[in-house]
């Protein structure tokens, strides 16, 4: 059993005691307490179970390493799956839920994968699942989707909020150990900007549990002193649970705090994403101790030495009551020490060097403890919890020469400095044959704006394990970082610092050596993808020789911690396999983010009300208050109609569209986009724009106008309003405002830079109504104050003038066939003038209309609907607006591309109306077929259906559509087969459907 | 008065007070900023010199803004524009300037609270360095708020003002409101 | 994400204020010209490892375009410049061969 020690940890206060849950099991820690190191008090060594095999496992380290002590935390709104107990803290009320059992942690059913771990070997899913093809969608994906998923998703919204934050720093440390603090200070002595930035709740990383003394104090007195030293630098920013989860292109880094996760009762955000923008970083992010391959190293018990001695240190937790150190390195020699000086047994330390070390070593056997050198572990007894180990010749096979009983096992394969960062831009790294490690390679730090480096590695990140060195090399560190961030770093010289000279590193890949396939089958590299030695060894025997092949087949390092424990002892195991050397084989790439970051600490603010930005017209009010149902348009919310009690959306449009056609309806037109063009060379500049020609528009009048880009397509249209001799004003469609002020400023700034023309986007500036109806001239004429009489304002003409005392400009165009003004007011007062004409409009019957009215109307005037009609492959030609295309003119965009040959091609799909025989509407976006099959068997096609309605005003289905040689075959019945399986028959006749003439607009 | 800005007043308190400003006078100039007849029109029309690069210089109820290096952002009350747009088209005549009232397509807000908290609350939504070494009273700032473009400016150091697009209003007073809520500090400016 | 310093307001700006509008340089052929040099102009790009010519837009900033130089492949900035230019300017070319001896894009050196 784990069990709460007597003795002082370094982290508690024992006087608070806090209460907890794990899987409905009512338990008590103290503050300080991890949720690991608190369940590892209160007994419970299991924590889950393994993802494939469902294998019962233990905490195996003590920090953001961990692959198996995952849980789900929290309920309701505020549950969150996968959780680290290592690296939760625990607070009042918090409860855990293990993951992957049924249907309960001790007794699982999905353990039979276990019994048949040797039918599911590295590959099994992708050999098995290919054949027969049928068996995949009723036998083999309902097992897969059973069994498959790590933790439960959450079922309800985030309770919670977050939000960013931008930070613009010299140097960016990241690290809070003694090697990320020294660092700091001694980039911050420089003047230099400085970010410290610590994952965890405390500052001192590992140092102070493993001992030393720094200018004559102990590493604990140290730390405390250097805070608060930095703490008072106005320069320095320190940031306690802030994990730099990436670095990425140009300085940047992400910082993920974690403001609440450890007291949910506060206010404020729960997560804040530091989006940091760094001159210089320093990675200062310690090393990580990996696990040794052995069998049955995934046992509960069997743990990481450094992790056992945090627990017993920082948390007062002992994990058993006997634990065997197995080790290649003297550092675990510091747990066998640590326990035995806490009064536990350490019945022996198996070192499989065939020499032990240096004065560690020399320490341990002085307390009276067991060393046996050259050995290792054959095999670990116990399933859900160590009862002893097998002890072997390291050199062997793994034949058994004494078994040992104990409840716990504490392995150390080496310590791998964590490159995450270093690597995530481009930093390179070498192997270090002598400590057995990859460690960045200082001369291809990864390189900025500048092309010089600005990532430097300090401490154990850098591969230092010695206190001394460590020291040294972090005051370097931050020295160099300050200076290459521009500033001067005061000489001072690196703390001095006492610890164990340590003997060298053996590298052990496997244990024993010549273990066995049997062996070799329960030996685990990954615990949280349950990737075992033999897994590897397969991968390279068939074939899967790169790193980055092996990871995907077996799936190493693939599982949420990324292969922290497994990756180096992965690409060990393969190098082996292959024969070849571990630089050879190289590393898999280090993505970010270092460990998991929450889904809303990456949107930020951008969530509910505010998840997007919504526009809104200034009548936005008056169409919610009126039932509006919405459409989007762009970022615009528009009225789509508005729907009566009782009544459908088709009724409410074509209730809308007849009252109009009748009397008079309004429309709320204010999100088309409106664009001043002036100056001398603004007539010249919109003949280049518009394909028709706009420099012989009189001031006064009105002109529709057709933009294509250069590739000949056509991008938008509108109407443009001479104002005077020098300005224009070009109106776009809704979507185009902000894109076509941008095409216009792109070529004024990027071609025609000589030419004398300003822009202004004024979109926003007016509130924009349409009023239209045969009623319209005389709902005006009530409001009064301006002449709109057909001899004073034509059709495609526009006044200034005042309507019910308000100021406005209106513009007689009509893109429903009607007698139709388009009033613009300045948009503080678009709502007034809305109330006043609905006021007005009362006698009249005036009818609010939406979008969908709009888009029927036009369409029974056959008029084109960019977006519709539209689809970034047609040229106006195709839709037969060469009407509107200028003859006259030498160039205009678009003009050279159509001319191109598969531009004037004849077959191209031309603009026709479309009458289904029976009335019926056209399915929308439906193919006319035509003889035969293409080359991929599938019937040929003559044409597609563009808009489609039901038209109220003509009491039938009407259609445009592209259809081949369309003009000239009038009257043809052509076949648009639908997706309900019926085929739809279609006349094709002239798109102009309603008012041929255009008498109705032109009153 | 029948004009209504787009949030009519609207206010919250945090750990900085945000409000609707109400209706500003905004009128664009796009001209050659070189040109002394533009910088004596200027003056003319609020008192006040051409703003160095990304500076706003004010006075009284009036302000120049620098937008680009060719358009200034002119500040005057709502109801003074028309008057201010027709000096500066008068002082303008035959050049080639544009002069074009924008007051009612853009929403103001203003910030009012400690130094430090109002940084903040700009820092946790565009992407500029907020460090009083690097922006103060004086400067102006046209930015990314989140998802939508805006402007900033401190007028002394605790109050801020900003401008975004009308139609955005809402979303930009719900960036500005939620950056303020409290429990939200920081406390990285002091 | 980059970081571009534009030459027309004077902010570093990041990526998320700028707008990429591809390659720098174009010369635009209009009616007339022959369908090969229309083709180049409208679909002929460079794609090089090294260095680059780009245009990119301040546009939540100053709204200006501009042009920046610098590496496909490690993302170095050789520096910025204006729009305005039918070549990339001697200071900016000095800058370049200053870091990539040697360098050539198009039939630039």
């Amino acid at each position: 059993m784990s069990t709460r020690l007597a003795t002082k940890a370094r982290l508690l206060n024992t006087d608070k005691q806090i209460r907890f849950s794990f899987n409905g099991k009512q338990m008590i820690g103290y503050e300080g307490d991890t949720l690991a190191s608190a369940l590892l008090a209160n007994g419970q060594m299991m924590m889950g179970r393994s993802f494939k095999y469902h294998r019962p496992r233990g905490v195996i380290a003590s920090g953001a390493e961990e692959p198996n002590a995952l849980v789900g935390l929290g309920s309701g709104a505020r549950f969150e799956p996968n959780q680290r107990a290592t690296t939760t803290e625990l607070f009042d009320g918090l409860s855990a839920t293990s993951q992957n059992h049924w249907p309960s942690l001790e007794f699982d059913i999905g353990a039979v994968n276990n019994k048949l771990a040797r039918f599911f070997p590295a590959g099994f899913y992708y050999k098995t699942f290919m054949a027969p093809r049928a068996a995949w969608k009723s036998v083999f994906e309902p097992i897969v989707r059973q069994s498959a998923g790590l933790g439960k998703v959450p079922k309800d919204r985030d309770a919670d909020r977050y939000e960013h934050f931008y930070a613009f720093m010299d140097v960016v440390v990241v690290g809070g150990g003694v090697a990320g603090l020294q660092a700091a200070k001694a980039a911050a002595q420089s003047g230099a900007k400085v970010l410290l930035l610590e994952q965890t709740a405390h500052w001192g990383g590992r140092a102070p549990v493993d001992g030393g003394v720094i200018d004559g104090q102990p590493v604990d007195k140290f730390v405390e002193e250097l805070v608060s030293e930095l703490e008072t630098m106005p320069n320095v920013t320190l940031r306690l649970r802030c994990m730099a989860s990436g670095v990425y292109d140009h300085g940047y880094v992400l910082g993920y705090e974690r403001l609440t996760d450890h007291a949910p009762e506060a206010s404020g955000p729960r997560h804040r994403l530091w989006r940091v923008r760094a001159k210089q970083v320093v990675t200062a992010t310690g090393a990580i101790e990996r696990p040794l391959s052995f069998a049955g190293n995934d046992v509960p018990g069997v743990m990481l030495a450094s992790a056992i001695r945090d627990y017993a240190v920082d948390y007062g937790v002992s994990v058993g009551d006997r634990t065997v150190v197995v080790t290649n390195n003297d550092d675990a020699y510091r747990t066998a020490i640590t326990l035995k000086n806490l009064g536990l047994e350490v019945p022996a330390v198996i070192d499989a060097r065939a020499s032990a070390g240096g004065e560690l070593a020399e320490e341990a056997k002085a307390l009276g403890i067991r060393v046996e050198t050259g050995k290792g572990i054959a095999k670990v007894q116990g399933s859900k919890r160590v009862t002893g180990v097998a002890i072997c010749s390291q050199a062997g096979e793994g034949a058994v020469i004494e078994e040992i009983p104990c409840d716990a096992v504490a392995m150390s394969g080496g310590w791998s400095p964590v490159v995450h960062l270093w690597s995530h831009c481009g930093g390179k790294l070498i192997w270090d044959d002598v400590r057995s490690m990859f460690r960045p390679d200082v001369d291809k730090a990864p390189t900025g704006a500048d092309g010089q480096g600005f990532v430097v590695a300090a401490g154990s990140a850098n591969g230092l394990l010695h206190l001394q060195n460590i020291l040294a090399d972090a005051q370097a560190a931050g020295a160099s970082a300050a200076k290459a961030a521009g500033f001067t770093p005061k000489s001072a010289a690196a703390p001095e610092a006492q610890a164990r000279e340590e003997a060298p590193i053996e590298p052990v890949w496997l244990m024993p050596q010549g273990a066995g396939p049997k062996l070799r089958m329960k030996a685990w590299l990954d615990f949280q993808n349950d990737v075992k030695v033999s897994d590897v060894m397969l991968a390279a025997q068939e074939g899967y020789e790169s790193v980055e092949h092996t990871k995907r087949y077996t799936t190493l390092g693939m599982a949420t911690d990324q292969g922290k424990l497994s990756n180096i002892n992965g690409l060990a195991t393969l190098a082996r396999s292959l024969n070849a050397d571990i630089p050879q084989v190289g590393t898999t790439t280090f993505r970010p983010p270092y460990t998991p970051i929450s889904m809303g600490a990456i949107a930020g603010e951008a969530r509910g009300e505010i998840f997007q930005p919504l526009r809104k017209t200034p009548m936005h009010g008056w169409h919610e208050e009126h039932g509006a149902h919405w459409e989007p348009v762009g970022h615009w919310r528009r009225p789509y109609c508005y729907p009566r009690q009782g009544e459908s959306h088709a009724d409410a449009v074509a209730r809308e569209i007849n009252q109009t056609r009748k009397s008079v309806g309004m429309l709320d037109a204010s999100t088309l986009g409106k664009i001043i063009v002036k100056g001398p060379d603004a007539g010249k500049f919109l003949d280049m724009l518009y394909t028709n020609m706009m420099s012989t528009l009189k001031p006064g009048k009105c002109r529709y106008g057709l933009m294509c880009s250069e590739n000949g397509f056509l991008i938008d249209d509108g109407v443009v309003a001479r104002i005077d001799e020098d300005t224009f004003l070009c109106h776009t469609t809704t979507g185009g405002a902000d894109r076509i002020h941008g095409h216009m400023e792109e070529w004024l700034q990027t071609e025609w830079w000589d030419w004398k023309v300003y822009t202004a986007n004024v979109t926003e500036q007016y509130a924009q109504i349409a009023v239209v109806g045969p009623n319209a001239r005389k709902l005006l004429e009530k409001l009064g104050g301006m002449d709109v009489s057909k001899d004073t304002l034509p059709f495609m003409q526009w006044q200034d003038g005042e309507l019910a005392g308000i100021g406005v400009r209106v513009y007689r165009i009509s893109f429903s066939g009607e007698l139709s003004y388009e009033i613009a007011v300045p948009a503080s007062n678009g709502r007034a003038l809305w109330d006043k004409i609905a006021e007005a409009g009362a006698e009249f019957g005036i009818m609010p209309y939406g979008t969908e009215a709009l888009h029927v109307m036009r369409a029974e005037k056959g008029f084109i609907m960019i977006g519709d009609e539209t689809d970034g492959t047609v040229i106006p030609q195709d839709l037969g607006l060469t009407w509107a295309i200028s003859k006259k003119k030498e160039d205009y965009l678009g003009k050279r591309a159509q001319a191109r040959s598969h531009m004037t091609d004849p077959k191209r799909w031309k603009l026709v109306g479309l009458e289904t025989i029976d009335g019926s509407v056209l399915p929308d976006g439906a193919y006319a077929v035509a003889e035969g099959t293409n080359a991929n068997g599938q019937r040929n096609t003559q044409g597609r259906v563009t808009s489609t309605y039901h038209s109220p005003t003509l009491g039938k289905g009407i259609a445009m559509g592209l259809v081949l040689n369309g003009p000239d075959r009038m009257g043809e019945v052509i076949d648009f087969p639908g997706t309900d399986g019926k085929t739809y028959k279609a006349r094709i006749c002239d798109p102009v459907f309603y008012d041929k003439d255009g008498e109705k607009q032109n009153v | 008065m029948s004009e209504l800005s787009a949030l009519n007043g609207a206010a919250f308190h945090g750990t900085v007070t945000v409000e609707d400003a109400g209706l500003q006078g905004m009128i664009a100039l796009r001209g050659d900023l070189a040109s002394a007849k533009l910088a004596k029109a200027v003056k003319v029309a609020t008192g006040l010199a051409i703003p160095a690069v990304r500076k706003i210089s004010s006075e009284g109820d009036k302000a120049v803004a620098w937008m680009s290096p060719d358009e200034l952002l002119i500040l005057a009350p709502y109801e003074d524009t028309g008057d201010v747009v027709a000096q500066l088209n008068e002082a303008l005549a035959g050049e080639h300037v544009l002069v074009q009232n924008l007051s009612d397509a853009r929403a103001t807000f203003s910030l009012t609270g400690a130094p430090g908290a109002l940084r903040e609350v700009l820092a946790k939504l565009a992407p500029v360095d907020l460090s009083p070494d690097a922006f103060g009273p004086g400067d102006f700032r046209r930015t990314r708020l989140a998802q939508v473009a805006g402007a900033f400016w401190f007028e002394d150091t605790t109050t801020a003002r900003v401008i975004c697009f009308r139609s955005v209003a809402e979303y930009v007073y719900g960036l500005l409101c939620v950056s303020a809520e409290d429990g939200g500090e920081v406390g990285i400016f002091g | 994400m980059l970081i571009l310093h534009c030459p027309y307001c004077g902010v570093d700006a990041e990526e998320t204020e700028l707008h990429a509008g591809g390659e720098a340089h174009l010369k635009r052929f209009g009616p007339g010209s022959s369908d090969a040099d229309f083709e180049s102009y409208l679909f002929g790009r460079e794609n090089p490892k090294g260095v680059h010519f780009e245009r990119w837009r301040h546009v939540n900033g100053c709204g200006k375009w501009f042009h920046a130089a610098r590496c496909t492949a490690t993302l170095e900035v050789f520096g910025t410049y204006s729009a305005q230019v039918l070549e990339p300017p001697q200071d900016i070319r000095d800058a370049i061969t200053a870091k990539r001896p040697g360098w050539s894009w198009r039939d630039i050196q």
